[in-house]
């Protein structure tokens, strides 16, 4: 029964004992901190020269300056367009079909403008696009004030047609010369960039094309040439799954190119019948591990070991291996795949091309309908081998003229200083990025390329579907893009467009039309089903056997949720996402496991004010020493490993705040990872919101059930309606109401639903939200102390395995004392070596009978009649009743300003930043209350456009922000009222539930119960 | 204000002198010319057939047409203007060379004109409009600033108030009367509250704000008496939030023929010259050349002072009021077509905003969205028609995100 699992926060709250914890059970709002550890520093404050009296001559001048002030209005100028463009309407969205293709992310998207401005990104549904939450704040990027505004030569800023002359006669002389000229780009997936540099390479001598991904999957792609003679990454048609073991495979965040969270999902519906069964052995906690029916913890070299003894339990064979401490659940997973049959699929992310063959072998042998080779995905091209030969090139002068693209190997390789090296013998080299980076700064050459929303493309994600870039804002720089470069120095005088457009009707439409396939971003072509030769199992068992070390500790690197490969590293939205697992911003750090971490003495002691402080490890692999790594205990950590993300520790081109983390691509030389750590003491600060929000002891605030409970048991078991007591009698909870209730059956009621059972807490949804409703950034220090502006949250729970509540537990441990040694002997044994893990968006309740409502003292906040809980910014005088009155602590308080403030210097602080901003929803000033509206400005806008057609509004219509940009579909938003719309169904399914029911505040947002397919056999 | 009136007067008297200058030297040249009944015919007839496309003065689609019968034959003139392109078939030289000279536009065909209308034409071309001007001493006078019966209760409250403090003033220095003294407290009180709240009510309100504007634009001239539609200018307010201030190209679809003030066009206070400089200002703004007839491509858009400025937190949708619930423009913006100079009507507060919500009846004629909620809307509240207030209009929601 769902109800008897224990759900818990953090690690501290597994501590009967911690204080810290009681009293933030108690205090929701640490109301106990000392004003010190606010205000700053005590000495700091002492040593200040405002004395009291001068402070209070301040507040009366500056009290009387600013209503003098505000006897005059400000004159504001209105300008319109001398000649308006046709298309444009002030005050009407415009949407493209675009698509983005930085090198890690690859998405069709529609990019919705207003006023020529891109403010919010989409997923293109009729491609079948999906947004993660990086391409949701690629939009933020584009207006990056610290992006390259023009063209520079060795520092200088220069001319375009200057330096495609002098690159152009350059490279003439090192073609005579007969000198190798090299492209180093990121994956492209561009067929007409791919012919352009054929192009090239006819006119020039000698040029070769080396593609590189900073994160790699280069085994991947190895493995799937070797097998199938081409070089691409095998599809998975997840939503037919009814088997998925993943050894090591993050595939619900960036394992080869990510994007197969709607799939997965898919697979996973209770309505349409089927639920397949996930199994996920890794070492560190990723998305995917959290999602999983059942994870099983294995060092990456276990997960070696693992994957020879699946494939012989499979197939019955017997290749030499070795025991891991997974067999028996590589056993019965084995059994359940020879079960599911062509329904199973195998999938691993060792970064091994001897394991990528041994998974795509087992796969065959299944005759797997999963694994699809014929719908290809190109969205990941590198070859390692190649990098690490034109490296060494580089380094011993062999290489006339390094050309770079959408690339930043100086921040990204391991062997950075042989490439920097390298370069200073290179005779020309030139660097195409947006942003003066790392790399480019090396460079003889910093050509600035323009953002995708501002530029032509095509690009092939997979192989049955082309994709177009198209331009959605004039170029905020003086920019020019590498296909355009490339064209001049061939001494071509068309522009990329004229040639893109040429090129994809002659070689790619096939009579197709251009504009049809512009306006919907995509055209299908055909692709036909590669045939794949037989695979060497043996000799690829006995070579992974032998590549495979073990050592102390094994190090993964991972690419987080937020940063992926760290190119957006300047994007503050994304540094303020928390990480779905550890609930971090704003940082990198080394996870270790509770044993580790006690063997060596690393602690993550709470704070009285909620946040968590850690201290420094410094990790050496093969020599390279990273130091000063925080380090964050993860329960869920295998014994004796370690994971780090990408991404951080940027320098260059980033904003002060946003220079935080370590670069962890300074010990990324692939394949086993073995690393050595010592405790290097100190303090960190972490900004987690982990701790803030303890459960409370309101556990079943998560509802989760098994399948076989779903399909077979009482949903009043599994889903049990809270009752009160009345008269003495235990009646329903709906059934009593102490509010008068309203009539809401006349017009529009919204409401919102989530399923638990889909929601994989990748975080898109938090991103659109801060895209749509002007979001404040508000930076590390203040996340830390608990004064996030997220509109919407993800809560991660960590739950325990079994039924077994908290009492049982105790008695079987055996140290009954509470000293240290017995209070982690505890966790160890039971519930932190590999809790399970539920994740819960959490969002304004829309409460019809809403707390917060009857205390507010001048009824800013009010409700609506469609439902919604109205927050009216201007009336609000800061209180803060409300949200002390809140259950579901949703509500944000504007400590300070957080636009066109010095103070907190992110997108809202300059020019450029402001761009983004909605201009259908206010910016919020100082001192008041904000949350979620619902979106209220879309549902307007939606009931507007359907009043002026005069029709009533469509099944369906109704959308916000967050359910728009659910790539599972896991938030549904819709009118109750209408009996078509989904969420009306949804609201009266057998597995709805509302957040403490039992509380009566009649919620608008209602949760799926979570399903586990938790079948052994 | 007081600045802008003064000179309005000024260069009044100075167009009034002027003008009587101008007809009293013209009626002493105008001798030997046509009678002013053709005049008057041939006027009529330009105005409707030629005056799109030609001026009297200035060249314009077609070359200044004023006197024209000097510099061409009136045979000519007729078989040009009857039909120009047979006449460029036969081949004459100078019908190519006009019709080179103006980019290869060809000029409407007139068959249906008679010899004499096209001599009242020529005729009125030659005269011109002169002697018109010499009826400019209609100008009206420019009103008075402050007629009397607004002065007089000012000068009343003045003098109420003076005397009411200085009784209070006596009560409190030389009265020994206590009673007098707590009642004057509570009269100063009550006084003090009640204006300080006034005051204070009408910080931000900017009723009757009319900055000057970059170009002296007259809603009066062209919504008035010209009676351009308001949205053919804001043509926005149908579909979006804004109105839409034109863009400079909306202008110069008339403009581009329309390079000075007609002069049957009603001028107030301005004159006829001064508002032919702001016509200048549009084509400086859209980089037209009025000599060559043909964008230059330097613009310089023109800055409009915002005069309806709603803040940031409260969300208004013209084409919800404009096209939903057909309001007319004036009902916020008032008499507009009246305005010289625009400014702002209504107080734009928030309980002007209910006010109107509260009484307003939902116009559902024919609007499939509104049929059911309507319909279910007026049985519970048992009405005929449901106003906006009491179809959600009133909730803070509504305008506040």
């Amino acid at each position: 029964m769902a109800s008897n699992k224990k759900y818990w926060k953090s690690v501290e709250e597994l501590n009967e004992n911690s204080s810290i914890v009681a009293s933030l059970e108690q205090n929701e709002f640490n109301e106990g901190q000392s004003p010190e550890s606010f205000l700053g520093d005590k000495e700091t404050l002492e040593a200040s020269s405002t004395t009291r009296r001068d402070f209070l001559k301040y507040v009366g001048f500056t009290t009387a300056a600013a209503s003098l002030a505000a006897c005059e209005g400000p004159v504001i100028k209105s300008i319109p367009y001398v000649v308006k463009p046709e298309e444009v309407t002030p005050g009407i969205a415009n949407y493209y079909a675009s698509t983005i293709a930085d090198g890690f992310d690859f998405a069709n998207v529609l990019v919705k403008t207003k006023e020529g401005r891109p403010v919010f990104i989409l997923p293109n549904k009729e491609a079948k696009g999906t947004t993660n939450a990086r391409v949701n704040a690629s939009v933020l990027s584009l207006y990056d004030s610290l992006r390259l505004r023009g063209p520079k030569v060795k520092g200088n800023t220069a001319s375009w047609s200057d330096v495609n002359s002098k690159i152009t006669a350059q490279l003439e002389q090192l073609s005579n010369a007969g000198e190798k000229i090299v492209f180093l780009t990121g994956t492209m997936a561009s067929p007409s960039t791919d012919a352009l540099i054929a192009d090239f390479s006819k006119k020039y001598n000698n040029v070769s094309h080396v593609v590189y991904d900073a994160v790699s999957e280069s085994a991947a792609l190895d493995a799937f040439e070797e097998a199938y003679g081409e070089r691409a990454l095998p599809n998975y048609n997840l939503s037919e799954a009814k088997t998925i073991v993943s050894i090591g495979a993050d595939f619900l965040g960036d394992w080869q190119g990510g994007g197969f969270e709607a799939a997965y999902a898919a697979g996973r519906d209770v309505k349409a019948g089927k639920f397949s069964r996930h199994i996920q052995f890794e070492a560190n906690y990723s998305l995917t591990g959290a999602n999983a029916d059942k994870r099983v913890v294995l060092k990456p070299s276990e997960q070696a070991f693992a994957l020879i003894n699946l494939y012989n339990a499979i197939t019955g064979q017997n290749l030499t291996s070795k025991k891991t401490p997974g067999d028996a659940a590589i056993k019965q997973a084995a059994a359940q795949l020879k079960k599911a049959g062509s329904k199973a699929v195998v999938v691993t992310g060792i970064q091994d091309k001897n394991a990528q063959l041994i998974a795509l072998a087992i796969n065959n042998y299944l005759n797997s309908e999963i694994l699809d080779t014929t719908n290809v995905k190109y969205v990941r091209g590198g070859n390692d081998a190649e990098v690490a030969g034109l490296v060494k090139e580089l380094k011993a002068g062999k290489v006339g003229a390094l050309i770079t693209y959408n690339t930043n190997p100086v921040y990204t390789l391991a062997n950075a200083a042989d490439f920097k090296a390298g370069l200073a013998k290179t005779k020309l080299t030139v660097g195409f990025s947006s942003k003066e980076d790392e790399t480019l700064s090396e460079m003889q050459y910093a050509l600035a390329t323009p953002s995708y929303l501002e530029a032509w493309g095509d690009v092939k994600i997979t192989a049955n579907q082309y994709s177009l870039t198209q331009p959605t804002i004039k170029p905020l720089f003086d920019t020019k893009q590498f296909q355009d470069c490339l064209l001049a120095w061939t001494g071509s005088s068309v522009s990329y467009y004229d040639y893109l457009t040429s090129f994809a009707k002659s070689t790619i439409l096939n009579g197709g039309s251009w504009n049809k396939a512009l306006h919907d971003g995509f055209a299908l072509v055909n692709a036909s089903a590669l045939t794949g030769n037989s695979i060497d199992v043996s000799a690829a068992a006995k070579a992974l056997k032998g590549n495979t070390k073990t050592g102390e500790f094994e190090l993964t690197l991972y690419s987080s949720v937020a940063l992926g490969d760290g190119q957006q590293a300047n994007n503050p939205w994304l540094q303020e996402l928390p990480d779905p697992l550890t609930r971090a911003s704003w940082d990198n750090y080394l996870l270790i496991s509770q044993a580790d971490a006690n063997t060596l003495g690393f602690t993550n002691p709470v704070q009285d004010n909620g946040a968590i402080n850690g201290q420094y490890a410094t990790i050496t692999v093969n020599g390279a020493t990273i130091e000063n790594v925080p380090v964050l205990i993860q329960p869920g950590q295998a014994q004796g490993t370690l994971a780090l993300s990408y991404g951080y520790g940027k320098t260059k081109a980033m904003k002060k705040e946003m220079l935080v983390g370590v670069n962890a691509y300074a010990v990324a030389f692939g394949g086993s990872q073995i690393a050595s750590v010592t405790n290097a003491g100190g303090e960190h600060l972490f900004a987690c919101e982990q701790l803030q929000h303890t459960i409370a002891g309101r556990h079943d605030i998560l509802k989760e059930t098994s399948l076989h409970e779903y399909t077979h048991g009482k949903v009043e078991e599994w889903n049990a309606r809270p009752e009160v007591s009345l008269k003495h009698q235990e009646v329903d909870v709906t059934t009593v109401d102490l509010w008068e209730d309203q009539d809401r059956s006349i017009g529009h009621h919204f409401n919102l639903s989530i399923d638990l059972t889909s929601c994989t807490g990748c975080g898109s949804c938090v991103i659109a939200c801060h895209s749509e409703n002007n979001v404040p950034v508000v930076g590390k220090h203040e996340v830390r102390v608990g004064r996030d502006m997220h509109w919407l949250r993800i809560d991660r729970y960590y739950t325990s395995e079994g039924d077994a509540t908290l009492e049982t537990k105790k008695s079987n441990t055996a140290p009954t004392t509470h000293d240290n040694a017995g209070f982690y002997e505890s966790l160890e044994t039971v519930e932190s070596v590999n809790p399970q893990v539920a994740f819960q968006p959490i969002m304004c309740q829309h409460c019809n009978h809403a707390p917060c409502e009857t205390v507010c003292p001048v009824a800013a906040t009010s409700h609506g009649r469609q439902g919604q809980n109205q927050m009216a910014y201007n009336r609000c005088v800061g209180t803060r009743y409300c949200a002390n009155n809140c259950p579901y602590r949703v509500r944000r308080f504007n400590w300070f300003k957080y636009n066109s403030n010095d103070e907190f210097d992110f997108h809202m602080n300059d020019d450029f930043g402001k761009m983004v901003l909605n201009p259908d929803v206010v910016v919020r000033s100082r001192g008041v209350m904000e949350k979620c509206s619902m979106c209220i400005q879309m549902t307007q806008k939606t009931i507007l456009d359907a009043k002026k057609e005069g029709r009533p509004v469509d099944v369906n219509e109704f959308t916000t922000a967050c359910s728009s940009a659910c790539a599972t579909g896991s938030i549904k938003f819709g009118d109750i009222n209408n009996p078509e719309d989904e969420v009306t169904a949804l609201r009266k399914d057998k597995r709805a539930y509302r957040l403490l029911e039992f509380i009566g505040t009649d919620n608008n947002v209602v949760y799926q119960t979570k399903i586990r397919n938790t079948n052994e056999a | 204000m007081k600045i802008v009136k003064l000179h309005r007067k000024l260069s009044s008297v100075l167009k009034l002198s002027l003008a009587l200058f101008f007809s009293f030297s013209l009626s002493l040249s105008a001798q030997d010319k046509p009678s002013d009944e053709q005049v008057k015919a041939g006027k009529a007839l330009f105005n409707m057939h030629c005056a799109s496309c030609h001026k009297l003065d200035k060249k314009s689609t077609g070359p200044a047409l004023s006197g024209v019968a000097e510099r061409r034959d009136m045979d000519w003139l007729k078989a040009w203007i009857k039909n120009n392109n047979k006449l460029r078939a036969s081949g004459d030289a100078d019908a190519k060379a006009i019709y080179e000279e103006y980019g290869g536009v060809a000029m409407s065909v007139f068959e249906f004109l008679s010899d004499e209308q096209i001599e009242d034409i020529i005729a009125y071309t030659t005269v011109g409009d002169v002697k018109k001007a010499g009826a400019a001493t209609a100008v009206q006078a420019v009103e008075a600033e402050s007629t009397p019966s607004q002065v007089l209760p000012m000068i009343a409250t003045v003098v109420v108030t003076l005397v009411l403090l200085a009784l209070i003033g006596w009560v409190f220095l030389k009265s020994n009367n206590g009673f007098l003294k707590i009642v004057s407290t509570i009269v100063l009180v009550f006084l003090g509250v009640y204006f300080g709240f006034t005051a204070l009510m009408s910080v931000g309100v900017d009723e009757g704000y009319q900055p000057v504007q970059p170009i002296a634009f007259s809603h009066k001239i062209h919504a008035g008496d010209n009676k351009i539609d308001c949205q053919y200018c804001h043509s926005s307010a149908k579909h979006s939030k804004t109105s839409g201030i034109p863009s400079v190209n909306v202008c110069m679809n008339c403009h581009k023929n329309i390079s000075e003030v007609a002069d049957d066009t009603k001028i107030d206070t301005k004159g006829k010259a001064y508002l032919d400089k702001e016509i200048q200002k549009v084509y400086e703004a859209a980089g037209w050349d009025s000599e060559n007839l043909k964008y230059t491509g330097e613009t310089k858009p023109v800055k409009w002072v915002r005069i309806h400025n709603l803040p940031d937190f409260a969300y208004f949708n013209h084409s919800q009021h404009v096209t939903v619930a057909g309001v007319k423009c004036q009902k916020c913006h008032g008499p507009v077509e009246e305005m010289d100079e625009l400014y702002q009507y209504a107080p734009l507060t928030m309980g002007w905003c209910i006010e109107c919500h509260k009484e307003t009846e939902v116009n559902i004629a024919g609007n499939g969205y509104y049929k059911k909620i309507h319909e279910q809307l007026s049985q519970k509240y048992g009405v005929d028609k449901v106003t906006i207030a009491q179809l959600g209009g009133k909730e803070c929601g509504k305008c506040h995100y």
